[in-house]
């Protein structure tokens, strides 16, 4: 058995190498070694799990109004996509109004005022996946804004400026997973934040909080003890568009290969 | 002057010059590089307490408890108690004081959410209970035969 | 109403916030900046390569150029949400992003322009400013126009041999620069799109220089056809009796000189053409060969939704019929306006055919969204990003080229070189 004081000892030069190795490989400013030296280190993530989504888009309603986006306006920072996979091996998928009133029609919408019927019978899987911004590692989104007015903060979370934006629209065009839009009242560009205002009061995201079945969980990446953290570091879970290389944080369980 | 070829190059530094000079008074004083470097922490800084300012609306059922203990034990006996108050309720804001009431969403709509019967394999909608809402008492508010607070059918009114 | 909602239609699986956001004034930035790049290489054919046929047409290139440039920047104005902020490009550029640059690029363009123009005119300039001086009796539109031509001289006053000769020489070499600069300009405007990885329409290595060769066409075409314009319009002076430019023998004159100019410009407008049509076509090929994920949806968008736009409107009527008409022996003007409008519309058809072709299809790559150019204004909105809209920018260039033209003269003036 490993005495304390072995343990301790190893733990600390392990600590020391794991540290120095990353730091050789990485010019640090001053502010970045002090933020780093801080046991505070934080960096939000976000985990879905699918098989737990029943598609009641309550997340959806709640971040809507504590968002401040006009209710009725067809557009939302979050949304749930039903993915319907019927014998014949076809998707049929679909988000009404961003499943803001939920999923209770079983019948698909098709756009321009159509719907389709599938049979029960004929369905081989089917599933709801949550989508929010995925705040990304390497945000393309903030790459190509022209003037600064959108930006990592130091805690991963991509933000926009609305007093500085000037609405060109490069950022919405970027963004390969479709989370940005045109605010209907601030005509400036507008995403997802996890939240912000409450995570940053030791509160949980509106969606998260509003989510009867727990499919939606927020966790700091960098702290060994939270519990979304084990899950994304020991479980298998995946990823949304990683062929585009923005190292996305938002990370699902039972994710499938027709999910766009 | 002598040459005359550079004039228009003078024209040019002029404007130049013309915008540096106007740049510290229309730039904020905190916008600059910050920790994620010039790609992705090019920003006003003052921006990140803009954000954390946003009113917080949804206040959690935690919050509900003080006040109507009743209720949220009620509802801690039913299957209905992973749902939020607030859900159904509304955002809380400041309430009591403001709003002193809240807006109850008690359509068949909010019911339906979950309880349309859709019957997905691999998602966990299936093991909900469902209804198909085009024959189960299609004009009839779902609330007034169900309580939400007690939705098992011993609890139908 | 969220901005974009009013003129796209959505069909299948479309994700909630995706519209077509680029619409029509995104189409017309391009087609003008590609105006005014094509313009000044026209210009710098013979300034700078010594062309000699295109003497006449490349003072006038120059000017028109010089009004394009105005207008370039005002669809992309018009279409920010916020047109106010527009200054912000320039006050905290963002240089990661491709439209940082256009306030830069932009500028330097314009000022290697303004300066051409400037060595160009200066003579002008100069002694303008010096007969209305001389003159009493002045009324207040000349004392404006005295104003300007003095402002315009920058202060020097030489205009002996020696000094028009350094102004040759720096015209020679802006014109050189200029060249590049302008290829940038619109390069760049193709890297705008080319970059956006999350478009699998947009995103090809290709698109900057498919974008160079189809601006140098327009830009030609644009410059054939206002030139016939304009030389029709001079003609038609100099045969109205009690017109002070009567001159019956001068008609015959003009109409050779004339078509003279335009089968030599057409030559070139051909060789562009070809090298824009190759690389479209390679784009095309290689997408389909390599059939990656995106193809499926890139075929259904191309070969079925946008069929009539891509291959009837732009290759058909936009490419292979002005090849056609300028190939044939014995082109009469007739024949080369007609051509030439057709490129230009070949060319705008591929603007729209890119920008809105590019948003024609979701990320989920299941479903597709249609654009309805708004026809009828009843808003700011629709009136600003729509058929209104466009055409007002469409025009702009050609009146300010005729304010244009009473500061800098584009025939008439007394040749310096």
């Amino acid at each position: 058995m490993i005495s304390r004081r072995d343990f301790i000892k190893k733990a600390t030069i392990a600590a020391a190498g794991v540290s120095f190795s990353a730091a050789s490989i990485e010019i640090l400013t001053p502010a970045r070694v002090h933020a780093l030296k801080n046991d505070k280190a934080l960096r939000w993530v976000f985990l879905v799990d699918t098989y737990k989504c029943v598609g009641c888009g309550l997340c959806v309603k709640a971040c809507k109004n504590e968002n401040e986006i006009p209710y009725d306006a067809n557009v939302t920072r979050t949304w749930v996509e039903r993915y319907v996979i019927t014998k014949d091996g076809k998707l049929h998928a679909d988000s009404p109004k961003g499943a803001r009133d939920g999923f209770t029609d079983p019948r698909i919408d098709l756009g321009m005022g159509r719907t389709e019927d599938i049979k029960t019978e004929d369905i081989k899987k089917a599933f709801f996946v949550p989508k929010l911004c995925n705040q990304c590692e390497n945000p393309p989104c903030v790459q190509v804004c022209p003037v600064g007015a959108t930006y990592q903060a130091p805690d991963g979370v991509v933000l926009v400026d609305r007093s500085w934006c000037i609405g060109c629209g490069y950022c919405i065009m970027a963004c390969p997973y479709g989370v940005r839009f045109f605010h209907p009242k601030h005509h400036t560009a507008e995403k997802c934040n996890f939240c912000y205002h409450r995570i940053n009061k030791d509160m949980k995201p509106a969606c998260v909080q509003a989510c009867p079945f727990d499919a939606r969980k927020i966790g700091n990446i960098k702290d060994p003890d939270d519990p979304v953290a084990k899950i994304i570091t020991t479980e298998r879970v995946g990823i949304l568009k990683s062929e585009y290389g923005t190292k996305p944080q938002v990370f699902y369980i039972g994710l499938d290969e027709e999910v766009r | 002057m002598k040459n005359h070829v550079l004039r228009p190059l003078l024209v040019v530094l002029g404007l130049v010059a013309l915008v540096l000079l106007i740049r510290p008074f229309y730039v904020p004083k905190d916008f600059g590089v910050h920790e994620r470097g010039y790609m992705y922490g090019w920003y006003r800084q003052g921006n990140i307490e803009d954000w954390k300012k946003v009113t917080v609306k949804y206040q959690g059922s935690e919050s509900c408890k003080d006040c109507h203990p009743d209720k949220i034990e009620t509802l801690s006996q039913s299957p209905h108690a992973i749902i939020q108050c607030e859900n159904c309720h509304g955002p809380a804001l400041e309430h009591p004081s403001a709003p002193e009431k809240l807006p109850i969403d008690r359509t068949r709509g909010q019911c339906l959410r979950c309880h349309t019967k859709l019957s997905y394999p691999t998602s966990a909608r299936a093991g909900l209970k469902g209804i198909d809402p085009g024959s189960h008492n299609p004009d009839t508010e779902c609330v007034s035969c169900h309580n939400p607070h007690k939705p098992s059918l011993e609890g139908l009114k | 109403m969220v901005h974009g909602e009013i003129w796209t239609l959505k069909e299948l699986f479309v994700t909630p916030n995706e519209y077509i956001y680029w619409s029509v004034q995104i189409v017309m930035y391009p087609f003008m900046t590609g105006l005014v790049a094509g313009a000044f290489v026209l210009s710098s054919l013979y300034h700078v390569f010594g062309i000699k046929e295109l003497k006449d047409m490349a003072r006038f290139a120059l000017v028109f150029s010089f009004a394009l440039l105005f207008a370039a920047p005002v669809p992309i104005i018009l279409h920010l949400q916020y047109p106010l902020r527009g200054i912000n490009v320039m006050m905290t550029p963002h240089f990661t992003s491709a439209i940082a640059a256009f306030g830069i690029v932009f500028s330097t363009y314009g000022a290697i322009v303004a300066s051409e123009l400037w060595f160009l005119y200066r003579r002008h300039f100069v002694e303008q400013s010096k007969m209305l001086k001389s003159r009493q009796d002045r009324t207040l539109g000349e004392s404006l126009l005295y104003l300007i031509f003095t402002a315009l001289t920058l202060g020097a006053y030489d205009i002996s041999e020696k000094a028009l000769r350094k102004d040759e020489k720096a015209i020679k070499a802006l014109a050189a620069i200029g060249i590049p600069v302008a290829c940038f300009l619109h390069g760049y405007a193709g890297f705008i799109f080319g970059s956006v990885k999350a478009n699998a329409l947009w995103m090809t290595p290709l698109m900057p220089v498919i974008f160079i060769m189809s601006a140098v066409v327009s830009g030609i075409a644009l410059c054939m056809l206002t030139y016939v314009v304009t030389m029709e319009i001079r003609k038609f002076l100099a045969c109205r009796k009690h017109s002070p430019a009567y001159s019956p023998e001068c008609r015959e004159e003009i109409k050779s000189v004339e078509v003279k100019v335009i089968k030599m410009t057409s030559k070139y407008l051909l060789f562009f053409l070809i090298f824009a049509i190759s690389l479209e076509l390679l784009d095309l090929i290689f997408r389909g060969y390599t059939a990656t994920k995106s193809w499926d949806v890139l075929r259904s968008v191309i070969y079925g939704k946008d069929f009539t736009s891509i291959f009837l409107l732009q290759y058909g009527l936009g490419n292979l019929i002005p090849f056609i008409i300028f190939l044939m022996p014995g082109l009469t003007l007739r024949r080369a306006v007609v051509g030439v409008i057709l490129v230009m519309f070949g060319v705008f058809m591929m603007r729209w055919n890119v920008v809105i072709g590019g948003q024609a299809f979701s990320l989920t790559f299941a479903g597709y969204m249609h654009y309805h150019l708004p026809i009828v204004p009843h808003d700011w909105e629709t009136l600003k990003e729509g058929l209104v809209g466009a055409v007002g920018v469409f025009v702009m260039p050609f009146v300010l080229f005729y304010f244009l033209t009473k500061i800098f003269p584009i025939f008439g003036l007394k040749e310096s070189h």
